[in-house]
């Protein structure tokens, strides 16, 4: 019955103390992990290693108390920390203004026509607006005729100039007849253009200086690598956009554009596409997109279960206990129950990258403790506390009350009261003794 | 703390050196760091990586390059900057893959007893229809005759946009409107170049995220039609990227490989910033040439890939 107890009571320490706290040795595989993670999704080079260097200082020297491990634990804060920069409160797109005026820009290809008609659709069916779109586009071939299809299919005029080469012209006549028509907002697209092409760069500043927009959003596609960091910055330099809308996000790219934007520019991502449908068109949700970039959903829900589960303030009381050789049967006793409350072990662990092949063939189920919890639970509450007066009469008593034998019982009270006196060396002397100490617990009698 | 040192076995945990190490060129460091030397030091290599990295080539595949570098070195002690300077170069060139296949290398080619038919693909707003008009404008220049299908009818004014680059390059583009179905306006193009004789056929294809698996079946539809006027067609089944997209692209070049066997690559947007480091691992992978590169927005902004000026401009600031 006894066969695995030292392994029973070594896996219970270790969930109940976790693996000390967070330092660079044992932090630092984790952290090329993310790294890497952040790399695989886009998300710009230098930003991933400052981001990594910035979220370890942060959680350098942080305690570890539940069933964790550091590298677990800093992957949830990589995460937290993630939805945070790019989070923030969010921010609506500037609805002061008669007419409202919102300028659209960004690179070729970017998807700004099909996002212009969404906001027009989104303005006018949800906000209950009565918006004019601009077809500022002159150069695409069929630019203009796209924006006209749009138009026409979620019933919103197109403001236009048949042969006109001349975009400012056309922004500023635009707005005029807004006014004049009655229109309280005028959404204006724009050529796609390259951050560096000088002409095409100054040329919406013109325009941005011509209309004076209450609202410029920049548009990226979502699948942008590496060179999002150029562009996001040069458009925001020129334009001082305020806003960012990423596109084509129904694909399956991690999206690591986003993070390179917030963290380049101080500006609120606010919309998301999603699909080429009219309608498909979402506001942004930074967790979903710390999720998406990270691609480490596994680890960040088991921490977080594991979080709701563990309260520190009553997990530095247990360390303190320990450190003091106080840990009694009652600390352990609670310490089983958290573990069970926090669901099948073997399914808590598999969660665990590299961890399901590990744990296959241990015997860990949900029984895993039935008897030592039995037999704990026949002690008295004094013995419970304090296991030394458990002596011959007592120990029989508790024999026959959890229907085990006075050999195991003796087995769980030594083994115990070992384990204790290693946990407290643990505890004061960190992780240096660990090797040892386990070393010597696997050397431990087996029933 | 480089992602080599992630992969690396023998290298010590070397930790951040912080971010505010200054651009130097990439070479002037490697001078320093290796001349005479039989192994490339983790400085040199953390820059490669960077410079590479930053350039979307990608973790992988940045890490295949340098256990290459790394191979090289300790086999052939090399000796100076500019030995380093064409190996680093080489390497990377090797892993670009050739046309093998015996397509058409350029735009003049003998004449043949069917039109030589190129199939376009590739996700929204990657540049497949601008593309298409300065193929139609090479071939046309080098004495070809061409025939368009505008067989993209989904996106608003998609049809109209091939009509006037048609008009822009002076050749002919088989339309039936918007809506309409993309597999029967290639079958309908593909019959109408074969009966005028034409040297080449290219059709345009909607834009679709490769993950949208009924859109991925439409394509591979379109493709099966065109065995039915011509058995071998299509000949060349283009996937076009964007040199501004990461590594999505690995998956975009998988994705349209399995529904459309594409066959060559063109990369566009390339007059922009971005290098498109990607495409090294997709042509290594897939085996697929990159074949076209796109350099801007006129018909003339189109030029054949080539390997030794690509890798080149991955190091050019
Ligand atoms: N600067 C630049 N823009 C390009 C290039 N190729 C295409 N574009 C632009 O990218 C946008 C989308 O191109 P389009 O051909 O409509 O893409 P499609 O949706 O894949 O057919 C248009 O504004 C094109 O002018 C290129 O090589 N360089
Ligand atoms: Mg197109």
């Amino acid at each position: 019955m006894f066969e695995s107890l030292s392994e029973k009571l070594e896996r219970s320490f270790k969930i109940l103390k976790g693996h000390g706290h967070i330092t660079e040795i044992n932090v630092a595989e984790t952290l090329k992990e993310v790294r890497k993670a952040l790399l695989d999704a886009d998300v710009s080079y230098k930003i991933a290693k400052q981001f990594t260097e910035q979220v370890k200082e942060k959680a350098m020297g942080q305690n570890v108390l539940t069933s964790v491990s550091p590298g677990q634990l800093m992957v949830k804060i990589v995460h937290d920390d993630l939805a945070e920069l790019m989070g923030g409160e969010h921010v609506d797109i500037s609805m002061k203004g008669s007419p409202v005026i919102i300028l659209i820009a960004g690179l070729q290809g970017s998807g700004k026509t099909t996002f212009s008609a969404k906001l027009a659709n989104y303005l006018k069916k949800k906000k209950g607006k009565n918006p004019l779109l601009v077809a500022g586009d002159v150069y695409r071939p069929a630019a203009i005729n796209q924006l006209q299809v749009l138009g026409e299919q979620i019933g919103v005029e197109v403001y236009t100039e048949e042969g006109s080469k001349e975009p400012v012209k056309i922004a500023k006549n635009s707005i005029a007849y807004a006014r004049e028509k009655n229109y309280n907002v005028v959404i204006v697209d724009t050529a796609g253009r390259l951050a560096i092409d000088e002409v095409m760069m100054s040329e919406i500043k013109s325009v941005k200086d011509t209309i004076n927009p209450h609202e410029t959003l920049f548009v990226v596609d979502s699948m942008t690598g590496q060179d999002a960091v150029n562009t996001a910055k040069t458009f925001h330099d020129r334009l001082d956009y305020d806003g960012v809308v990423l596109t084509k996000l129904d694909g399956d790219t991690r999206g690591g554009a986003a993070l390179t934007i917030r963290s380049v520019v101080d500006k609120p991502i606010k919309f998301v596409g999603i699909g080429e449908k009219m309608e498909a068109l979402d506001v942004f949700y930074p967790k979903r997109m710390a999720d998406r970039i990270l691609g480490m959903g596994d680890i960040v829900s088991l921490v977080e279960k594991a979080q709701e589960q563990f309260d520190t303030v009553e997990a530095q009381k247990l360390q303190q206990k320990i450190a003091k050789n106080q840990f009694n049967f009652n600390d352990f006793l609670s310490q089983i129950k958290q573990i069970k409350k926090m669901g099948n072990i073997k399914d808590l662990m598999g969660m665990i990258p590299g961890m399901g092949k590990a744990i296959k063939n241990l015997d860990i189920d949900d029984d895993a403790f039935k008897e030592v919890e039995a037999i704990i639970l026949s002690m008295t509450p004094k013995e419970r506390e304090d296991p030394k007066i458990l002596n011959g009469s007592r120990r029989k008593r508790i024999a026959l009350g959890s229907g085990t034998d006075i050999q195991e019982v003796n087995r769980l009270v030594k083994q115990f009261d070992e384990t204790r006196k290693m946990m407290s060396v643990m505890a004061k002397g960190g992780g240096k003794n660990m090797m040892k100490m386990m070393q010597r617990m696997k050397g431990m009698p087996q029933g | 703390m480089g992602i080599f040192s992630i992969f690396s076995r023998n290298k010590k945990e070397k930790l951040d050196e912080g971010l505010q190490k200054t651009k130097q060129s990439m070479f002037s460091k490697i001078s320093k760091a290796i001349v005479g030397k039989s192994k490339v030091d983790d400085e040199v290599l953390d820059n490669l990586e960077e410079i590479l990295v930053s350039s979307d080539v990608g973790v992988t595949t940045t890490l295949k390059i340098i256990e290459r570098i790394e191979a090289r070195v300790s086999r052939d002690k090399y000796l100076g900057t500019s030995e380093l300077n064409q190996i680093l170069k080489e390497e990377i060139a090797a892993l670009l893959s050739e046309n093998d296949k015996g397509d058409m290398l350029g735009f003049d080619f003998p004449k043949r007893e069917v039109p030589y038919v190129i199939m376009v693909v590739g996700v929204n707003g990657v540049g497949k229809t601008t593309t298409i008009g300065k193929l139609a404008h090479q071939y046309k220049t080098s004495g070809k005759s061409v025939v368009l299908g505008a067989a993209d009818t989904f996106r608003a004014a998609a049809v109209d946009q091939l009509k006037i680059w048609g008009e822009r390059v002076g050749v002919p583009v088989i339309t039936q409107g918007m809506g309409a179905d993309p597999a029967s306006v290639a079958f309908d193009t593909l019959k109408s170049a074969v009966a005028s004789k034409a040297d080449v056929v290219i059709i345009d294809t909607a834009g679709r995220l490769h993950n949208k698996i009924n859109l991925m079946k439409e394509l591979t539809k379109i493709k099966d039609v065109m065995k039915k006027v011509i058995p071998d067609a299509p000949h060349e089944i283009l996937l076009v990227l964007d040199a501004s997209t990461g590594q999505n692209a690995i998956e975009q070049a998988k994705q349209f490989t399995a529904s459309t066997d594409v066959n060559a690559l063109a990369l566009t947007k390339l007059d922009g910033t971005a290098k498109g480091g990607v495409a090294i691992g997709i042509s290594e992978q897939f085996k697929i040439p990159v074949k076209y590169i796109g350099i801007g927005e006129t018909k003339e902004d189109l030029q054949l890939f080539n390997k030794t000026e690509f890798v080149d401009s991955l190091f050019n600031e």
